[in-house]
């Protein structure tokens, strides 16, 4: 089944809040400033100030921190001259290997898939909505962008790899690796990109999947949420 | 009605959840394509409360194994120990690390547990079209949003633990039987909440008869 396109309101100032569906208009914003639904509280738009630009220099130093953190060494153990380490990755290797291979994925999933995509796809975006007309596959990766977001668990498994770290250290000597550390940046950066990343200005730009479909709606110059 | 207090249904009109675009579907059409990013568009999302009904009880199920089998079994030359998640915490009880207890505690404890009645109260109050409390709700369903990957927590301690307590013949570490069915309650209750909609929160206060007016 084909399912026909929408027609795009006149005003494109007009959105319906995703948490109680209220139809409201959206202030034009000063840098910096943030709308809220008056009905359910959502934060609807917050306005970033040169937020490709910033956006690109965070995703940058974290594409960088995510290839030291998943190549280096993350713990350390010494007991009774013997002594072993372990990567990010390693934690996902023991436990297929003991057998559990969904754990397994799943830990590989959260901890190394899912946070490289989320560093991917956001280069992608922010290197391909600094042109002039941002192409189709900008607004795709934008789409599936949340969705990396939710999955990906830098800052849950850091303090998971903590409470390991204090649980080992009452049998052997622990030694945090450089990864740790790297780590630890990520999580900070993550939420900086988070905050100097302005999605609604991306897709003011983006290319329309119906190309028409902004054109008619400036031909008919008619609030149709009115109607 | 004036547009200021009318829901997107009411309009007849549909946001994207993809992109936020609010756009007027085809006359009589209940399903179409969002015109900026190629998105799907519904009303509200498709077979919302089966499915997170589906991904909760599924989770409930697991809950069981999850606490009683164990997660971690270590081996040492004096025998083996199993461990479930409760016994982890107790273990991890010292007047030094008691906090990360605390925390373990909050997060594979407590959390799942809240999170499955509090979405089963969601949907038991969306079913029974409540429109008591909808912005202690709507602020229930973030928060539930929010803190669920925190359960996560025990899984990836238990992976470094075994990842790096491999010193045979000395000493290892075992994942258990348990660890498949905790990270099975995590993730269904995560995909419960992703199922959810919480505009149907507010739809029984604002009644769909006026579309297409």
């Amino acid at each position: 089944m084909v399912r026909p396109y929408n027609h795009p309101l006149t005003d494109a100032s007009l959105i319906a809040c995703l948490h109680c569906d209220l139809v409201q208009r959206l202030p034009d914003l000063a840098s910096g400033g943030s709308a809220r639904c008056p009905r359910c509280n959502k934060e609807l738009w917050r306005r970033r100030e040169d937020s490709l630009n910033r956006t690109l220099a965070l995703t940058l130093a974290a594409a960088v921190l995510y290839v030291v953190a998943n190549t280096v060494p993350m713990l350390g153990l010494t007991v009774v001259g013997r002594a072993a380490s372990t990567t990010v990755l390693g934690g996902a290797r023991h436990l297929w290997q003991d057998g559990r291979e969904i754990v397994a994925g799943l830990v590989l999933f959260t901890a190394v898939i899912a946070p490289g995509l989320q560093i991917g796809f956001m280069l992608a975006i922010v290197l391909g909505a600094t042109r002039d007309t941002p192409p189709r596959w900008v607004g795709a990766l934008l789409r599936l962008h949340p969705t990396t977001r939710t999955w990906s668990m830098i800052e849950v498994m850091l303090l998971g790899v903590l409470v390991a770290l204090i649980k080992i250290a009452e049998l052997a000597t622990v030694i945090p690796g450089l990864a740790l550390f790297a780590l630890g940046g990520l999580v900070f950066l993550f939420a900086a990109i988070q905050s100097s990343f302005d999605s609604r200005e991306v897709w003011s730009r983006v290319a329309w999947a119906e190309p028409d479909a902004r054109r008619a709606v400036a031909a008919a110059g008619l609030d149709e949420a009115q109607a | 009605m004036s547009t200021a207090a009318a829901s997107a249904i009411q309009l007849g009109l549909q946001s994207c959840e993809g992109c936020g675009l609010l756009s007027r579907p085809e006359p009589g059409e209940e399903e179409g394509t969002c015109p900026r990013c190629d998105h799907e568009l519904e009303f509200r999302k498709a077979g919302s409360i089966e499915r997170s009904w589906a991904f909760l009880i599924a989770a409930a199920i697991c809950y069981v194994p999850a606490n009683v089998l164990p997660v971690l079994t270590t081996v040492t030359a004096a025998g083996r120990e199993s461990d479930t998640i409760m016994q982890g915490v107790v273990l991890l009880w010292s007047p030094t690390g008691w906090p990360l207890s605390l925390i373990v505690l909050f997060a594979s404890i407590m959390i799942p547990s809240a999170k499955i009645l509090a979405l089963a109260y969601l949907l038991i109050t969306v079913q029974r079209g409540s429109i008591q409390n909808n912005a202690q709700r709507i602020r229930l369903y973030r928060t539930v949003e929010l803190v669920g990957r925190w359960s996560m927590v025990d899984v990836f301690v238990d992976a470094f633990t075994v990842s790096l307590v491999q010193l045979q013949p000395l000493m290892s570490v075992e994942p258990g039987p348990g660890l498949f069915f905790f990270a099975a309650v995590v993730v269904l209750t995560m995909l419960a909440v992703e199922s959810f909609d919480p505009r149907l929160i507010w739809d029984a206060a604002s009644p769909r008869e006026v579309r297409h007016a």
